[in-house]
């Protein structure tokens, strides 16, 4: 992330109409449905980069999507990204909800102008047919009180199921998109879930030899729901928040807004954690929200503050 | 004549906007027409969710040529305000035209193509297009200053006959050229007129009528759910957002298990139709089936199996989550979940949700205990809970859903039977407490539309009395115009207290409607404690309960007027302690402190009684409204509002529909003339109003002009008592006596609540009155005389006033 990467070339055109629906004797695993959306943006121009490390509530989080989503330069890039929700853990009772879960998160900006048609290709890619489900977009505008962002857009549905947030972002940091991106983030497991037609997440194949995603994750969600609900040391949590937060402005003073802005997703996790616990109160609620907002903007202003005299030079009549 | 085409597809439109973009495209494509003349002889627009169309009829293929007159400057003016006006015309001096001593420059305009208007007025609609949200997109975003449209603008058919109108924008170039239905047929189809678009568009799978598929959907649906045995539970607002959603709609049937059925059906049509956009339906017995109703937007090549049972599992999920909350919170005491109130903040200057309850829990205590409130309520002889109402409100659930209760629904249950007032006190208390706890239940987290009811269904399971269980449920009502109104005592404590206390709250605070304005919704809780109370005939005193809402201050909020009195106090004691206060300067402290306690007390005093009166004017202004609505003439109320004191409205009301009645009537159309009649000679002689129409406590006479200079009030009382100082004349005596007669009679009656009598009784003063105009001259020469006959107009006057300030009455 240190290195500034060169734009991507632009995505190349959308596949030729029919859609080219992957026609599959056994539905995708979930290792391979990430392997074919990660084959079906590489060859769309998409860099393919890794997970974020660290924990974070969405992957819109990851700075290959906040903090690339400010500024004029061209930004294409695909990644799969972990998220962690501390209050939507369910033990490992409920066969929909996890308290750990992961995003397909696609960014392209400029937004181009078959967004809708590479996305629809890259169902088509993992075996979804047109002409026996039922796509839908229906509207879903979508805001981060957190990121100080929106954007417009939908909740595409399958049969009725949401399986895709795509928005176009508006304003990110509290600074207007200039220009703006595309953002598609699939829900992996609910469109697993969906193609290999299982009741429960837990029952999902997740290779191609028998290993379910309840094997890998069961354990991990049990144990993970009881630590968020229960065992986490709150006074250390409101420690941990104080001293993210203050690391965050010690970075920002010294004029590092990567290093700030890992902070403010820190911070922004360990709120999580301690919502989850029960012991923010609703009328510290906001406050606290409204602090993890300050620092994201804080290390948002400060990436557009660095970077805007080579993003002016680049791109004469820009400004932020 | 020739017609106009204009397409503009973009990527989808929300539902919700569809309907209004087409009227907005049509008024706002009119309006760019009117500027060049234009006008079409018919006027179509379409909306679909990627496409907004507009067929404009009976084009001419010019418009008309003009004659434009501009006027300049006098003859002789300032040679600088000639030039002036020939550069802003562009004309020559010699091309002006004199008259009457000034110039005038007359400009000859051609008539315009058509088609160029229209590639004018595209962009300038687009441009200034009312989007509720619009959004940059693309390349073109690089600059704020880039096109703003709902979803990015992807193509744009404009024929003109079936010629393309050649304009651009932001990239988009119109031309003939439009797609059909996303996945039926994606490819481009050559649109050859106006003619042919819609039928063109239906061959390949997109209905651009929103009515059609509205239609489509409407009995699809209900023949699917015939098919099944079933019957549609039909709901318009579904049918909107379902054609806002598709642009080949296909109702398909699905099923879920009917385990899910435990759950309330509230509940359950509540989460197939918000989260999912499903109708749902009832069986032969009229209950809640265990199916529903989808609308995808493809002829699926299975005919919808696999799209079935995608939605029939979403649904089963969405079910086992509503479930899971619906048990999870049936385990928690609803008196548990009221402790958690106090971290609601109810408002910022109001404190918390449990400071509400416990104001609410004390008004409802007192509605009782004061007999406003007592049981059984005057309308609850059958002893029903609130009926259910016809209302088809959308999103109301209740008249969405006319499904009989639940089994174990509270709106099953018998009704409260007849109670003592404690124990009546005692249950409304209770309700009043448990009332707002289901807020922090899951569900009502889940789904806020669902409060009260959740209350209720939880109060009711875990063995609450059926009164304070239907109390929890429908304390919120009325919810607007139309919805039931509580009957059952408990309930009617329980609501009436809880709107008043919001209402004086909010009203103490400042935070009152203004003009379009209502955040906190307070017209309609005004307008709610009206229906209650009319339409239950409580007799509520309504400035009393005010004065009881505003004056009971909790331990937490009088602490909160303290605060600042406890702080000076605390700096006395510690300077004093430090010894950095002298001894007069510590009794200077000491007697600020009782000084700044006496100021906030008064301040107090002062904001108390201004909410209250500002409340009053504000229930009366909601009466009129409702009234109107009722068809009661609002010069009628305001007759007997100008009497003053009254606050009762029951009684209010009464007052005014005998009132309405009596004006009606031959007899009390006359007495409102002579009454008029008498009025303006008194007026004219400044005699003033003995007694009515008078503000309560305050004298009649103020600020209505001086006595007459002939009529003492000793004199008037003088006359007031029967007994002629002179011989009068016989329709002198007659008024006298009709007098004498009518007024202990409409006292009496008055006193009675018997409006109706009051009114008969006045009615005896119009043959009187009549002869009296007829045959008595009042302007005597004699001034004894003139003054006797004053006085007995003015006798008459104040006896019509008993009843209402006829002076108000219109005609």
């Amino acid at each position: 992330m240190g290195e500034r990467l060169t734009p991507s070339a632009p995505c190349a055109k959308a596949l030729p109409k029919p859609y080219r629906v992957t026609n599959l004797s056994e539905p995708l695993s979930f290792q391979r449905m990430i392997l074919t959306l990660h084959d079906y943006w590489s060859t769309r121009g998409c860099l393919i980069l890794q997970p974020y490390d660290m924990r974070m509530g969405a992957g819109t989080f990851h700075p290959a999507t906040t903090l690339r989503a400010l500024g004029p330069e061209p930004w294409n890039a695909a990644f799969v990204q972990p998220c962690r929700r501390p209050t939507d853990g369910r033990y490992g009772e409920n066969p929909n909800r996890l308290q750990h879960y992961y995003q397909y998160q696609v960014i392209l900006k400029p937004s181009p102008p078959d967004l809708q048609e590479l996305y629809l290709g890259s169902l088509a890619a993992i075996g979804i047919d047109f002409t026996r489900h039922d796509i839908r977009f229906v509207e879903d505008d979508w805001e981060s009180p957190t990121l100080g962002a929106w954007g417009l857009g939908w909740e595409v549905w399958c049969d009725g199921m949401e399986v895709t947030q795509f928005t176009y972002f508006q304003q990110m940091g509290g600074f207007d998109c200039k220009p703006v991106a595309g953002e598609l983030t699939y829900g992996l497991e609910r469109l697993a879930m969906y193609i290999q037609n299982k009741d429960s997440v837990y029952d999902l194949a997740f290779n191609d030899a028998g290993v379910t995603y309840g094997d890998v994750f069961l354990e991990n969600e049990r144990e993970m729901s009881t630590w968020n609900f229960e065992i986490a040391d709150t006074d250390a949590l409101f420690d941990l928040f104080r001293k993210a937060a203050a690391e965050c402005e010690r970075s920002l003073e010294a004029r590092l807004p990567i290093p700030a802005y890992e902070q403010a997703i820190e911070a922004s996790h360990i709120f999580n954690l301690l919502n989850a616990r029960g012991v923010i109160s609703v009328a510290e609620r906001q406050a606290y929200i409204g602090r993890v907002r300050d620092l994201a903007k804080g290390a948002c202003t400060a990436w557009i503050e660095k970077k805007s005299p080579e993003w002016e030079a680049a791109y004469p009549g820009w400004a932020a | 004549m020739t017609d106009f085409l204009l397409e503009l597809r973009s990527e989808e439109i929300p539902a919700r906007m569809q309907e209004k973009a087409r009227e907005d495209l049509a008024r706002l494509f009119a309006a760019e027409l009117d500027k060049a003349g234009l006008k079409a002889a018919e006027v179509v627009s379409y909306a679909t969710p990627r496409r907004l169309a507009l067929i404009l009829k009976g084009l001419p293929e010019q418009t008309a040529a003009v004659s434009e007159e501009t006027k300049g400057p006098r003859v002789g003016a300032p040679p600088q305000a000639l030039e002036g006006f020939l550069r802003k015309t562009g004309l020559t001096a010699d091309q002006l035209v004199e008259r009457d001593g000034v110039l005038f420059a007359i400009v000859d305009k051609p008539g315009r193509a058509t088609a160029e208007v229209l590639a004018a007025a595209i962009p300038a609609v687009i441009r200034a297009f009312p989007w509720p949200k619009s959004m940059r997109w693309g390349a073109d975003s690089l600059s704020t200053e880039s096109l703003r449209w709902v979803r990015p603008l992807q193509g744009i058919v404009a024929l003109f006959g079936s010629e393309v109108v050649p304009c651009e924008i932001a990239g988009v170039a119109s031309g003939a050229a439009t797609v059909g239905h996303r996945f039926h047929h994606p490819g481009a189809i050559t649109i050859g007129s106006a003619d042919d678009y819609v039928e063109k568009l239906r061959a390949c799978h997109v209905i651009v009528d929103g009515a059609e598929r509205r239609n489509i959907i409407a009995l699809g649906a209900k023949m699917a759910a015939q098919k099944a045995g079933l019957s549609l539970i039909e709901d318009e607002g579904l049918l909107y957002e379902n054609a806002g959603l598709t642009e080949w709609p296909m109702p398909l049937l699905g099923r879920f298990d009917e385990a899910f059925l435990a759950v309330p059906p509230e509940v359950i049509q509540l989460t197939a139709r918000v989260n999912q956009k499903y109708f749902v339906c009832r069986d032969s017995a009229g209950k809640l089936a265990n199916a529903f109703v989808c609308v995808a937007n493809i002829d699926a090549a299975d005919g919808g199996e696999k799209i079935v049972a995608g939605n029939q599992k979403v649904l089963a999920a969405r079910l086992s989550d509503a479930r899971f909350f619906y048990e999870t919170d049936l385990k928690v005491k609803l008196a548990d979940q009221a402790v958690k109130l106090e971290k609601i903040v109810f408002h910022e200057k109001l404190g918390t949700v449990a400071d509400k309850v416990e104001r609410v829990a004390k008004l409802a205590r007192w509605l009782v205990e004061s007999g406003v409130v007592i049981s059984p309520s005057p309308l609850v002889g059958e002893g029903r809970g609130p009926s259910r109402s016809d209302g088809k409100g959308e999103g109301d659930l209740d008249a969405a859903s006319p499904t009989p209760p639940h089994p174990s629904a509270p709106s099953a249950l018998p009704p409260s039977p007849t109670r003592g007032e404690g124990e009546l006190a005692t249950l409304a208390e209770r309700a009043a407490r448990l009332a707002k706890a289901d807020l922090v239940t899951g569900m009502v987290g889940e789904f806020p539309e669902l409060q009260g009811l959740m209350g209720g269904y939880y109060a009711a399971a875990q063995g609450q009395e059926p009164a304070v269980a239907a109390a929890i449920r429908d304390h919120y009502k009325p919810v607007g115009q139309g919805d039931d109104v509580p009957t059952d005592p408990v309930t009617v404590a329980v609501a009436l207290a809880d709107k008043l206390d919001t209402l004086a709250r909010f009203f103490l605070v400042e935070e009152k409607p203004t003009g379009s304005r209502d955040p906190y919704a307070l017209r309609r809780a005004a307008l709610g404690v009206v229906s209650t109370v009319t339409q239950n005939s409580i007799r509520l005193p309504l400035r009393s309960a005010i004065t009881e809402a505003v004056v009971s201050l909790l331990p937490s909020e009088e602490a909160a007027t303290l605060a600042p009195l406890v702080r000076d106090f605390e700096t006395i004691e510690r300077m004093a302690g430090r010894g950095g206060l002298s001894d007069s300067g510590e009794t200077n402290m000491v007697e600020r402190w009782d000084e700044n306690a006496a100021e906030i007390t008064r301040k107090g005093r002062m904001a108390r009684e201004k909410a209250t009166a500002d409340l009053l004017d504000f229930f009366a202004d909601r009466l009129k409204v409702q009234q109107r609505e009722a068809g009661v003439r609002h010069d009628l109320i305001d007759a007997v509002f100008a009497l003053g004191g009254e606050d009762d409205l029951v009684r209010l009301l009464e007052r005014v529909k005998a009132l309405q009645a009596f004006v009606g009537t031959e007899d009390g159309a006359n007495l409102l003339a002579g009454y008029k009649r008498a009025a303006n000679i008194l007026k004219k002689e400044g005699v003033a109003t003995a007694s009515a129409p008078a503000k309560a406590g305050a004298q009649g006479s103020e600020g209505q002009g001086n006595p007459g200079p002939l009529l003492s009030q000793g004199h008037e009382v003088a006359q007031h008592a029967s007994g002629f100082a002179y011989d009068p004349e016989p329709a002198e005596a007659a008024l006298a006596a009709a007098l004498d007669a009518a007024e202990p009679k409409a006292t009496a009656a008055i006193e009675a609540e018997d409006f109706e009598g009051a009114m008969a009784a006045l009615a005896i003063l119009r043959a009187p009155i009549d002869a009296f105009f007829d045959s008595v001259t009042v302007n005597d020469a004699d001034p004894v005389k003139r003054a006797a006959r004053l006085s007995l107009l003015a006798r008459m006057r104040d006896a019509v006033h008993k009843v209402a300030d006829f002076a108000k009455i219109e005609g």
